[in-house]
């Protein structure tokens, strides 16, 4: 608190030259730089340097997986006609070189990842201060109108240009061509800075930190799912895809810079979006106005749960639309599996020989890649519990006589049911989305089964979000942690050769791979025991600790 | 059941802060007591303690005859709380959350709820996020003033109300306490407590340093005098209990204390009294007696006087 208060007052004490001059809508931005880096001087530098280990790490596993060129050549091979792993990680250009290799492998996830860091800091540095009122007081010193989102976007620029360096240079240790390395992490960082461009518009639309990072995060997730079903089918698609775009400056297969003049030319639109959005919205208002609600409270709002739904269940129909339309996405692509294989027998051989069938194990990945982005809502919607709290809300809830159990385990049910929710919708919407495709309904339960064998997989996530939440309340966001440990080892574990002991640590290394394998039932009652231990252990420390700030 | 609150000896401590040092407080059931304090004195840790929000280190809290920690959900159901600052949910409306916290509790009273909304004219069809600070605080307010709850604890309940709503809130809580309820009141506002209060404790750096009925704690504190005598008036200063006297021949003024008053007006008397005004301690002279020093202290430093 000093030090944010500290930092107010450097803002208030440093009127730039244009306040003298009667002042522009940018004065103050260089204050509001220096007080964001301030702020942020744990939290971006953690996202620099975890997503350069991130890189660098993949990298280098790329080298030791395959030490010689006849190694890659092998390993590339079944790859171009792999729809699931394409479908997954981008098109295949250069994949028999190391330098197109190591970007294939970083893949979307990379792409995705940055995205959410510039998503998170814009979010952070505009709409949330403005949710809470910062904003209006640092608005009455001598700062013009557009300073916060100016400031900000130059922390993503530079920021940004560091990631984008720092990755070039990773891949420029592992002595694969400069050009190309220098090209893609261009790529990535101008990927990441369009995002943080996106996230500036989204949240003048909203008035909620929350939803306007949901309107950018259907933005990214829309452009991978337009890039994957593009990149399986014709390619067309891929172009409506920013991730497209950069994916198509084609490293280390080409080379090709032009593709990040789109990328350029939207971010310049987009901040010009925002900017006169901001000009035409009240401080703190968005561009909806809020709706009278009714007087009295329906019958429904008279219990716990009651409340616990109707606070959640926009987010829950938000996520599950997003889902049902990944899902309906992979979906249609199941016919395309098999003839995008084409006459490539030496991956059909491999497939042969683990005697699964091809389309299988598409779904298999899918419904991972999809359980996992599930995860987002397991923790986020576990953690309400500890915003409701910190904000002072759930004080007035816990002295009317509902004990602390029941309030907790409001939010908990909605946790719990919201991925069981989750997974039948995505499953249902991939499953009859390729039954009808194929023309047999019978298609659609094995996909089904496949997305609902990961709900224990989400339920151990909402168990550590729980335990945190009752043990070590003021790290309950260290459940996020848990997350992205579960996306590193399901989508980089076996490349970069994590120990199976590291590997077994996330509860989706658990589920087996249906319908490409057999239900079994032992590792999801496991996994169910897993979960409910450690919300019996959030319990027990919810009701040991002190509730409230 | 003559006892609503009782607490003693009340230590609570966050990390290397010593938030209550040995808290006392006792609130006679059927009384409003005065519960005062400056910012940061403890106030909120007590109530919160006594809401079975926060679990003391030491010390005995009762409330309603029982255990604030282990028998909160029993005796939630026998008390209404208002906090000093209240956060509603963004996209409920006012009456929805008047609502929902009258049905956790077990039931409101529909009519007694539409009075009060009338009453403090409050539009409960304004989302939360759209009412002003006020308006928040009156949402509380309808909503534990609906309740017929024994027990109200209200810790700055009008923090933010117009001195018209502050008319209507001493109004009420006049109504409830004619009906034997119990009411503890933390406030700023002296006038507030004066007008409403029967007892009040007042507490500092999360001790209790005075408790009783407004009268008894005029009794430890001084009044102002201003006389005017036939003789010239000596032997003032030496009295017991007279402070600052300014004494010019026949006129004099100077505070006593209460307890000493009774023998300055003697050795006036002595010497003949022409006029005599007295006034009795506001709380506010109270109030500021106990922070005194610290006053003192910073006007001080400030203007170098």
């Amino acid at each position: 608190m000093t030090a944010t208060g500290t930092a107010i007052d450097a803002v208030a004490a440093t009127p730039g030259p244009a306040a003298a001059a009667g002042g522009s809508t940018l004065t103050g931005t260089a204050a509001l730089v220096r007080f964001i880096l301030r702020r942020d001087r744990v939290r971006l530098p953690v996202w620099i340097v975890g997503l350069t280990v991130l890189v660098l790490i993949t990298a280098s596993s790329v080298k030791s997986l395959y030490p010689t060129q006849a190694d890659l050549d092998e390993g590339a091979a079944p790859m171009y006609g792999n729809a699931a792993v394409i479908a997954l990680n981008g098109p295949t250009y250069g994949i028999d070189t190391y330098g197109g290799q190591m970007v294939f492998q970083i893949g979307s996830f990379g792409y995705v990842t940055v995205a959410l860091m510039g998503m998170f800091l814009v979010g952070r540095h505009t709409r949330a201060d403005e949710e809470t009122g910062r904003t209006e007081l640092l608005r009455a010193t001598v700062l013009g109108r557009d300073a916060p989102v100016a400031a900000v976007l130059v922390v993503a620029a530079g920021a940004f240009a560091l990631l984008g360096a720092l990755i070039s240079l990773s891949l420029v240790s592992q002595d694969v061509p400069a050009g190309g390395s220098w090209l893609y992490g261009t790529a990535m960082g101008a990927f990441g800075f369009l995002f943080a461009c996106v996230t500036a518009l989204t949240a003048q639309v909203s008035e909620h930190n929350r939803a306007a990072l949901g309107l950018a995060g259907v933005a990214v997730g829309a452009s991978f799912v337009l890039r994957a079903v593009g990149d399986t089918g014709g390619g067309a698609l891929s172009w409506l895809s920013p991730m497209g775009w950069a994916q198509y400056t084609k490293p280390f297969a080409g080379d090709r810079w032009w593709p990040l003049l789109l990328v350029v030319a939207a971010s310049v639109a987009l901040i010009a979006g925002a900017l006169a959005l901001l000009a035409r919205r009240d401080l703190g208002g968005g561009l909806v106005q809020p709706r009278p609600g009714p007087a009295h409270a329906a019958p429904s709002l008279g219990r716990p749960v009651g409340l616990a739904v109707r606070l959640q269940r926009a987010m829950l129909a938000s996520w599950a639309a997003g889902l049902v339309l990944t899902g309906v996405s992979y979906g249609s692509l199941g016919e395309d599996v098999e003839d995008l294989l084409g006459d490539n027998d030496a991956f059909a051989d491999i497939i042969a020989q683990a005697g699964g069938e091809l389309t299988d194990s598409f779904f298999a990945t899918s419904t991972l890649m999809i359980a996992l982005i599930a995860g987002g809502f397991a923790v986020s919607s576990t953690l309400r519990l500890r915003s409701e709290e910190s904000s002072g809300r759930a004080e007035v809830l816990l002295v009317t006589g509902v004990g602390r159990t029941r309030w907790a385990a409001s939010h908990l049910a909605v946790a719990l049911g919201g991925s069981v929710v989750l997974m039948v919708a995505s499953g249902l919407g991939m499953g009859l989305t390729y039954a009808t495709i194929a023309d047999d309904l019978g298609e659609a339960g094995p996909i089904l089964g496949a997305a609902l064998a990961f709900v224990p997989a989400l339920w151990v996530l909402v168990g550590v979000a729980f335990a945190l939440f009752g043990l070590a309340p003021r790290w309950a966001a260290a459940a996020w942690a848990a997350l992205v440990g579960a996306f590193v080892v399901g989508l980089l574990g076996e490349l970069i050769d994590l120990p199976s002991a590291v590997m077994n640590l996330s509860p989706f290394q658990h589920v087996p791979a249906m319908p490409a394998e057999g239900f079994d039932p032992v590792p999801a009652l496991a996994l169910t025991a897993v979960a409910a231990g450690l919300v019996a252990a959030g319990f027990a420390g919810f009701h040991r600790r002190d509730a409230g700030y | 059941m003559s006892t609503a609150i009782s607490v003693a000896g009340l230590v609570k401590t966050f990390g290397r802060t010593r938030a209550l040092d040995g808290l006392d407080l006792e609130v006679a059931t059927g009384e409003v007591h005065g519960f005062l304090g400056p910012n940061g004195s403890g106030k909120s840790t007590t109530i919160r303690v006594l809401l079975g929000l926060l679990r003391a280190d030491s010390g005995r809290a009762t409330l309603l005859g029982g255990d604030p920690w282990h028998e909160a959900v029993r005796l939630h159901r026998r008390l209404v709380y208002v906090p000093g600052d209240v956060t509603l949910w963004p996209n409920l409306s006012g009456g929805e959350v008047i609502d929902l916290l009258g049905r956790l509790r077990g039931g409101l009273n529909r009519a007694r709820r539409d009075e009060l909304l009338q009453r403090f004219e409050l539009d409960p069809t304004k989302k939360g996020r759209t009412y002003s600070k006020g308006n928040r605080q009156k949402v509380a307010v309808v909503a534990a003033l609906a309740s017929d709850a024994e027990l109200l604890v209200l810790d700055e309940p009008t923090s933010g109300l117009d001195p018209l709503m502050e008319a209507v809130f001493q109004e009420t809580i006049r109504e409830i306490t004619d009906d034997g309820r119990t009411v503890l009141l933390s406030s700023h506002i002296l006038a507030e407590v004066e007008a409403l209060c029967d007892r009040v404790s007042i507490i500092r750096a999360g001790r209790t340093v005075e408790s009783g009925t407004l009268t008894e704690l005029r009794h430890l504190t001084r009044t102002s005098v201003t006389v005017e005598t036939a003789q010239p008036i000596d032997g003032l200063t030496d009295l017991a209990g007279v402070h600052d006297p300014v004494v010019e021949d026949r006129h004099a003024r100077f505070d006593v204390d209460t307890a000493q008053l009774d023998s300055a007006m003697r050795h006036l008397a002595g010497l003949g009294i022409r006029s005599l005004t007295s006034q009795p301690p506001t709380l506010e002279e109270l109030f500021l007696r106990h922070y005194g020093d610290e006053l003192a202290e910073r006007t001080g430093n400030g203007a170098g006087r």
